[in-house]
């Protein structure tokens, strides 16, 4: 029998993939900002140590991993362990970066953190990798509500990068605080934007990234990536948007957000997170505790757990893409 | 015979033993008193666990009364926060808490919260209460003091009901991949946990096996017997290190030990004490130890 004749290729699908990337192409990315931070860090630190429940690779803690075989300890697939290990390790004097996927440090792991690393206020700190909606891979990865749960926890402070600078300047800072701290994990080649906006990261500062006169969008994580490509597109229906960034949700800068906040502009709220509990509610009750009665307009994922497919598709369905945030946009200026 | 592991001078096996069993004496003591102040608490299992806790203070623990936070101490973690009662007992016996203050014990704005926190209280090293936390919190702290060349030991206490937490099993595997020599975890069986009997509420036996098939150098021994108890310890100091196996003492423990009329009390996990009871308890207690040292 001839089996010379080729097999045509198979069409390339998109797919629900658990490890994808949502850099646009042609984007500036940066490789593992995270891994090479704490390499850094730890450089100037002796007193940092890394840990994993057997996810190091898929949260860039294995470019720490090689860097200091000796500083690194693999805790098995066991995130109850991780924490009150983290938390042991912590009491000793020593700074542990904990890594897992922020489904696990969230949902399963949570009563370890709480009462082990929060309520003594240890310097743990936590990488949750997959936050929001970073995988198609569905509801068991996508850690579409870790803010909502982690918001309610003392002394824990969380921080929602938007880019490689973001978790570049964050890493650092989070290890020189004090008490446990929940990073949002951006991995693998990470888009560099901030960059361009003579930006830095100040742990518990919000920052005005760019002024403009009909909007302000104010956003943290990946979506002020989004915020800044959809206000850059808006001018062209002459519609000029500023974007506030807040990068730290958790204490949250209200002071900053609130004089951009409280102006006749249209105030538009941008998350990677369900819209309960998370950067929308987070400004909302900042709004009525200043008494400003001031509507605002969320672009969040819906209260609902979501599908399984290519982030692509995902981010257009649930209106995280920037055509979807332009639309709302004018949808509400009624342009 | 003259001890070799003992930290104290050289003193005889009986001495050591009546030394420390005098020690388990005033903590159940303690413990009675601090019950009736709060009219209730957990003086079963203080009374069942003193042994344990006077074998670790009075002879095992290297700690500095006047510095809890002396960086080169052993750790004692208590994981099972409502044994708080007999660990300040403890911590007064060892003289970091006064034993004056122990008359606080769960009230507004005391030292000593009913639930151990680290928070709260000088020598508590871990906020306990949430079961399952203790074995975790501590492989952490074995491996953070051997990274740093530490040669501190750490002690967990933890209970049987504690093991029907997945976490505690985690953590075993855990201290065992780490080969975690420098680990001493001491497992209180008093077969009795909230809702009941250990063996009604989720079967935990064979719990030697169990340790076993994790790893760990496995000892179980009459946890009210104090010959049994320090030989056991003594076991467990010969082979530790900073590598190698973890080990666990099993003690199995009567609630209410000392105190017959509490022994033989219906078995609870919160003990009823009426208030004409307590002097009648310390009064068995004090019988109890005084006829086996005559």
């Amino acid at each position: 029998m001839s089996t010379t004749a080729a097999t045509p290729a198979k069409p390339r699908l998109k797919t629900s993939a658990m490890i994808a990337s949502f850099a646009d192409p042609g984007q500036k990315t940066a490789p593992a900002p995270f891994g090479h931070a704490l390499v850094k860090a730890a450089q100037e630190n002796e007193k940092i140590v890394g840990l994993t429940a057997d996810l190091g690779k898929y949260t860039d803690m294995h470019i720490f991993a090689q860097a200091y075989p000796e500083r690194f300890f693999q805790m098995g697939m066991a995130e109850q362990l991780l924490f009150g290990a983290a938390a042991g390790m912590a009491q000793t004097g020593l700074v542990p970066f904990a890594s897992t996927y922020s489904v696990f440090a969230a949902r399963r792991a949570y009563d370890f953190l709480c009462l082990d690393a929060a309520e003594p206020n240890l310097n743990v700190n936590i990488v949750g990798g997959l936050p929001g909606l970073t995988t198609g891979y569905g509801p068991s990865h996508q850690a579409t509500e870790d803010m909502a749960i982690f918001r309610g926890m003392p002394n824990l402070t969380i921080v929602d990068p938007c880019d490689s600078v973001d978790i570049e300047q964050a890493v650092p800072q989070l290890a020189a605080s004090e008490g446990p701290t929940y990073l949002r994990l951006l991995r693998g080649n990470v888009p560099t934007v901030l960059d361009e906006y003579g930006y830095t990261f100040e742990l518990g500062k919000a920052k005005v990234l760019r002024g403009g006169a009909d909007v302000v969008f104010v956003s943290s994580g990946l979506m002020t990536m989004r915020a800044l490509q959809a206000a850059k597109d808006l001018a062209a229906h002459n519609v000029d948007v500023a974007v506030v960034h807040t990068p730290t949700i958790k204490p949250f800068d209200a002071e900053t957000v609130l004089a951009e906040v409280n102006t006749d502009r249209l105030v538009v709220t941008l998350e990677n997170h369900t819209v309960i509990g998370g950067l929308f509610e987070t400004v909302a009750a900042e709004v009525v505790k200043a008494g400003l009665g001031k509507r605002i307009v969320p672009v969040a994922l819906p209260d609902e757990f979501l599908h399984a497919g290519a982030l692509p598709t995902l981010h257009e369905r649930y209106g995280l893409s920037v055509d979807r945030i332009i639309a709302t946009v004018l949808g509400e200026l009624e342009v | 015979m003259t001890l070799t592991t003992s930290i104290h001078s050289p003193e005889t096996t009986e001495s050591r033993r009546e030394r420390v069993e005098a020690a388990a004496y005033r903590i159940r003591h303690y413990g009675l008193n601090m019950g009736e102040v709060q009219g209730q608490g957990y003086v079963g299992q203080a009374l069942g666990a003193a042994d344990m806790f006077a074998a670790v203070y009075a002879d095992q623990l290297r700690h500095r009364p006047e510095d809890p936070e002396w960086e080169g101490r052993d750790r004692f973690l208590l994981s099972t926060g409502h044994y708080a009662i007999g660990h300040y007992a403890a911590l007064a016996e060892a003289g970091i808490v006064p034993v004056e203050e122990l008359d606080t014990y769960g009230s507004d704005d005391s030292r000593l919260p009913m639930s151990g926190m680290s928070t709260y209280t000088p020598g508590m090293e871990i906020s306990g209460g949430s079961l399952g936390h203790g074995l975790t919190i501590a492989v952490g702290t074995a491996l953070g003091l051997r990274y740093q060349g530490s040669e501190a030991r750490v002690f967990n206490f933890l209970s049987d009901g504690e093991l029907d937490e997945g976490s505690t099993w985690e953590a075993a595997m855990g201290a065992s991949h780490h080969q975690l020599g420098n680990l001493t975890a001491m497992v209180d069986i008093n077969a009795l946990q909230a809702d009941g009997k250990t063996d009604s509420v989720l079967r935990t036996e064979p719990v030697a096996d169990k340790w076993a098939a994790c790893g760990w150098f496995v000892q179980r021994v009459d946890g009210n017997d104090m010959g049994a108890l320090l030989a056991a310890f003594d076991a467990a100091a010969a082979q530790a290190g900073p590598e190698g196996k973890p080990s666990v003492i099993l003690c199995d423990t009567k609630v209410g030990r000392g105190v017959p009329l509490l022994e033989n009390r219906e078995k609870a996990h919160f003990m009823r004490i009426e208030e004409h009871e307590w002097q009648l308890c310390r009064e068995q207690l004090t019988a109890g130890y005084e006829g086996e040292t005559k």
